[in-house]
């Protein structure tokens, strides 16, 4: 059977995109947030996964509000990247592996998650940057893909509670497909930000810590929140901790955290990365 | 327009609901337009003919015009979507930030670093 080698979440500013493309990485604005990305560099050099499953929200790149699915699962061959309308770079097609996405598409419907399912589906910052910054300068990114989409863009959410189980339901997913192949789970997105209104900048950094040292051991903790909850304590896209929540969802057993960093600002955001392994 | 149902509160925040939704769709399409280039050259050529294409109200056209975010939000436009119009003026997240908050871009600057010292 496969086997999950654990989870990465991280956080995924577009402007993260032009500061890869001008190597600004040792830039005293961006150096504590990209100084965070070698111990998970080394850690992804011993656990070999083959496959990423990445948990994400669209940012109006491939779901207008015409037709906004809760959850949806990429099932493509490939999955390109395009133009978002602000100006940072578009990076090249990774490749998926539809194989494993048809398998997840039958084990999560089997189990109650309706998911849509997308054959051609484009993929924003929030999928791209992560991989880039988890396997910087690698194209064609050498793990394969499928893509996950929650909506955090157009209430009502999914409660927290929700987007767990739907993480244990990937999860379960993946580990009863009959391959040997190894996968890694990641969650993109947060921590604490709001873009809009009179509360724009608003960050909790008290907030982001203690979530981050629970996710590892008791991710149930942050569903004691409602997702309005979530938003007035991290900010109308720090709710994106549900993709986070997901991720950790499909890891089961024991959970060891094995490399965090988190830093503010990077651009109006509290930016966070958690790497966790699955014994 | 609205659902009638009680919502939480939060200070300084809108959540964007199905109210919001419905009242900003064709602002929101409108926006979403902007990922081609060639939608945002069109744009730029002509803002109020392209605003009625897409079917913009009286105020939501007023608020893009004058590029006023929180009019926009107000309309009942989605962060995401008008960040892609901001990013036409070159506006980066600080600005938009700092004129929601009516401060300076530096001032809006130096809050996010308070608040990573607290």
């Amino acid at each position: 059977m496969a086997k999950i080698v654990g989870g990465i979440n991280v956080t995924h500013v577009p402007y993260i995109g032009r500061a890869i493309a001008n190597n600004l990485q040792q830039d005293p604005y961006w150096k504590p947030f990209f100084d965070g990305f070698p111990p998970v560099h080394q850690w992804l050099a011993k656990v070999k996964p083959d496959i990423a499953v990445v948990i994400y929200n669209d940012h109006g790149l491939n779901f207008f509000l015409d037709k906004m699915p809760t959850f949806a699962v990429g099932a493509a061959a490939e999955y390109s990247n395009a133009d978002e309308g602000w100006g940072i770079p578009t990076l090249p097609p990774y490749i998926g592996d539809q194989d494993l996405s048809w398998h997840m598409i039958d084990s999560l419907v089997e189990n109650e998650f309706d998911i849509v399912t997308c054959q051609e589906m484009l993929v924003d910052h929030a999928f791209t940057l992560p991989l880039e910054l988890f396997w910087p300068g690698q194209h064609p990114c050498p793990v394969r893909t499928v893509p996950v989409c929650i909506n955090t863009v157009q209430f009502p959410l999914p409660t927290a509670a929700r987007c767990f189980k739907f993480g244990q339901a990937i999860g379960r997913a993946i580990e009863s497909w009959d391959t040997d192949a190894r996968v890694v789970v990641i969650g993109t997105g947060g921590l604490s930000h709001q873009l809009e209104g009179r509360r724009a900048g608003f960050i909790n950094k008290e907030f982001d810590l203690m979530f981050m040292d629970k996710l590892v051991n008791d991710p149930l903790w942050v569903t004691r929140y409602s997702v309005p909850e979530l938003v007035e304590l991290t900010g109308t896209q720090g709710v994106e901790l549900l993709n986070w929540l997901t991720c950790r969802g499909a890891l089961s057993g024991d959970v060891t955290k094995v490399h965090g960093n988190y830093h503010i600002p990077i651009s109006n955001t509290a930016s966070g990365l958690l790497a966790m392994e699955v014994a | 327009m609205s659902s009638g149902k009680q919502k939480r509160v939060i200070p300084g925040t809108t959540l964007f609901d199905g109210d919001m939704a419905r009242k900003g769709y064709a602002l929101n399409k409108m926006c979403f337009s902007f990922n081609s280039a060639d939608n945002r050259a069109e744009f730029l050529k002509d803002k109020e003919g392209y605003c009625d294409k897409y079917g913009l109200n009286a105020e939501q056209k007023q608020a893009v015009l004058s590029l006023q975010v929180l009019d926009m939000l107000a309309a009942g436009g989605n962060a995401y979507y008008l960040a892609k119009l901001g990013g036409i003026f070159g506006l980066d997240m600080q600005d938009i930030g700092a004129q929601q908050t009516g401060v300076t871009k530096d001032e809006f600057k130096a809050k996010l670093v308070a608040a990573g010292r607290k």
